[in-house]
């Protein structure tokens, strides 16, 4: 059996940082970029699964240009069997929902078992393109995923969703489904040295949408869900900035405790 | 041409959630540049029971979409959903950012075609067009989205962000049976927080937030000890939490607990994510430690310190016997 596991190589904005010109992002020359923190959590999860039986597969996958191919690298080196990347220049820029119906197309030729997205990315943040994924090819869906019991090959997974205020709920869903997996759920590992060296010699499988039969309407920027016509950094908030040495800013909090608490 | 605003309620165990106020307060306020009427649609077992909670300032029309499960699915809630858009054609819709919000929203887009943008705080409307605001890179810059060609918008808004609808009106209730679906996931049951073990974070009044600015597990304790000594109660965020270096009860935010009485907020080491404002933007007194000056915990903070947590922590410590 199969576990496709979506990643995103996401972006780490650096400390200072300016616009691009288009002012419809940050400048590339002020990012790092690192695999997305949620996708830790998930490819744990896949690789629990492949350890606990006998014949799982484990195949990330991202879409992104030549500088994401460094999150499969990680995903390889921590134990994935496969890893795939699709690019076009066309994507760039684009929606969760256009990386979704890539991701979709993906998962029609890989046909997986299940599918283990993360929660949200820790750039952009949508918290919306596995459950869109699942939308395109008309799966099951559950999202914000703590706890997963699942046999390969079962009818059915048994989840719990964590909810607000540390509620979960437990709940049963017919597989093959796509889940969202919420940080905490397992301890992912690091990459091991020896791992890191034979991810080297794993070859990237690298295709164009076209080749997954995607057509401009399916990701061009008619097919967008939404477009960024702007951004800008915010108005900074009223906090009043306590300058000094630590010791004189410790003196200055000490004082703000006692002012406000009393004694 | 769609037209109007369709507000999706939000509720869980009978109970009408908070921000099905705020969804219809934000529906409201771009309700004239919008054009149309506004309907609020709840999907629950027995939606009627909760019709009266909607009845608020500016709804013209209570949907009710009785389906087969109490609790929230995300197949029934799509169908119900559409169901909604199809029979009043909404320009807008408007749904939660919250768990179950990421449940189906998404799926919901896809399946009617709409613009879709999540986690939004603010709505504009320009020239009839809706433009929605949603923060990037964790709040360090915002985003104004915009839609084109698309002839209706879902929106998913952030909790806490919109002010709540009041004042009680009259308006139609109309029922829409929702179409068979083929219902692919089983609410099973809900499993409440464990017990707090003593710690109670929504009745302190001061607390010490330390988080993944503290680095590794045996610098816990330092900070647990400082605490102490100022008399705050720790807390902390998720990721603490998750690594097990603090039990969950100590975890302030979205997923964790909301600092209620809590007068005084010290955030060491916090950057300030959307989560865990939630559980502590609305404290009159924070005062922020962090090194990175652009941190978005200083946009809720009113007093702010750019520096490093164990250097403040170790002279503030000369301060309290
Ligand atoms: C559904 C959901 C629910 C969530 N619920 C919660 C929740 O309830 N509570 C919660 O907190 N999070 C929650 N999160 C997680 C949230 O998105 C963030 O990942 C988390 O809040 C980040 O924690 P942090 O600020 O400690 O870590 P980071 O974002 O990593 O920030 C660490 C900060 O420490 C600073 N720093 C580093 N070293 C030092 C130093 N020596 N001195 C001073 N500063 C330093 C850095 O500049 C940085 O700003 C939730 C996420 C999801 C998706
Ligand atoms: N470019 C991408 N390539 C592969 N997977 C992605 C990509 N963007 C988002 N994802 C998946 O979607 C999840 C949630 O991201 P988002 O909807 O962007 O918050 C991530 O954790 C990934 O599993």
């Amino acid at each position: 059996m199969k576990i496709l596991v979506p990643v995103k190589q996401a972006a780490l904005v650096e400390d200072d940082f300016e616009l691009r010109d288009d002012g419809r992002d940050v400048d590339p020359d002020f990012v790092d970029l690192q695999l997305n923190e949620w996708d830790d959590y998930s490819l744990e999860a896949a690789l629990q699964l492949k350890e606990a039986n006998d014949g799982i597969e484990v195949v990330a996958v991202t879409v992104g240009d030549d500088d994401t191919e460094d999150a499969l690298r990680t995903c390889l080196a921590k134990g994935a069997d496969r890893a795939i990347r699709i690019w076009d220049d066309v994507i760039a820029d684009a929606d969760p929902l256009v990386i979704a119906r890539v991701l979709a197309a993906v998962a029609q030729r890989e046909a997986p078992d299940l599918v283990l997205a993360g929660t949200q990315s820790s750039d952009l943040g949508f918290s919306a393109t596995g459950v869109a994924m699942a939308a395109f090819m008309g799966w099951p869906h559950a999202a914000v995923v703590v706890a997963l019991d699942y046999a390969p090959g079962a009818a059915t997974a048994i989840v719990e969703r964590e909810l607000e205020g540390g509620l979960r709920e437990r709940l049963e869903v017919d597989c093959p489904a796509v889940l969202t997996i919420q940080l905490g759920i397992n301890t992912p590992r690091y990459a091991s040295l020896r791992g890191i060296k034979q991810a080297r010699s794993i070859p990237i499988e690298e295709l164009s949408p076209d080749e997954l039969g995607l057509e401009d309407q399916d990701i061009g920027e008619q097919a967008r869900g939404s477009r960024v016509r702007e951004m800008y950094l915010p108005d900074k908030g009223q906090a009043e900035m306590i300058e000094g040495t630590p010791a004189e800013q410790a003196a200055r909090i000490a004082a703000i405790v006692k002012e406000v608490m009393g004694g | 041409m769609a037209q109007g605003i369709l507000v999706i309620a939000e509720q869980r165990r009978g109970v009408m959630s908070p921000v099905t106020q705020e969804l219809i307060g934000a529906a409201r306020a771009v309700k004239a540049d919008i054009g149309g009427s506004l309907s609020v649609a709840i999907i629950a077992g027995d939606p009627k029971a909760l019709a009266d909670s909607v009845k608020l300032d500016g709804v013209d029309e209570v949907l009710l979409l009785p389906v087969e499960a109490n609790e929230f699915q995300p197949d029934l809630h799509v169908a119900a959903a559409l169901q909604a858009v199809e029979e009043r054609d909404p320009a807008l819709v408007l749904m939660s950012h919250s768990v179950d919000g990421w449940g189906y929203g998404a799926a919901l887009a896809v399946r009617a075609a709409a613009g879709f943008a999540t986690d939004v705080f603010a709505i504009q409307v320009d020239d009839g067009e809706v433009v929605a605001v949603r923060g990037a890179y964790g709040e360090r810059a915002h985003a104004k989205i915009e839609f084109p060609g698309r002839e209706r918008v879902v929106l998913a808004l952030r909790p806490s962000a919109f002010t709540a609808a009041e004042g009680a009106t009259d308006c139609s209730v109309t029922t829409l049976a929702v179409p068979d679906t083929a219902v692919r996931s089983r609410h099973l049951e809900f499993i409440d927080p464990p017990s707090e073990g003593g710690v109670d974070i929504p009745a302190a009044e001061f607390i010490l937030s330390i988080g993944r600015g503290v680095g590794e597990e045996e610098n816990v304790e330092e900070f647990a000890e400082l605490a102490d000594q100022v008399g705050a109660v720790l807390g902390c965020s998720r990721p603490i939490a998750d690594a097990g270096w603090l039990p969950k009860a100590r975890q302030v935010g979205y997923s964790g607990k909301t600092a209620s009485s809590c007068r005084l907020y010290l955030a060491l080491g916090i950057s300030g994510s959307v989560q865990h404002l939630a559980g502590m933007k609305h404290i009159e007194n924070i005062i922020a430690v962090n090194s990175d000056a652009n941190a978005g915990i200083f946009n809720v903070a009113r007093y702010g310190v750019v520096g490093d947590m164990f250097e403040v922590g170790q002279e503030l410590r000369q301060h309290f016997d």
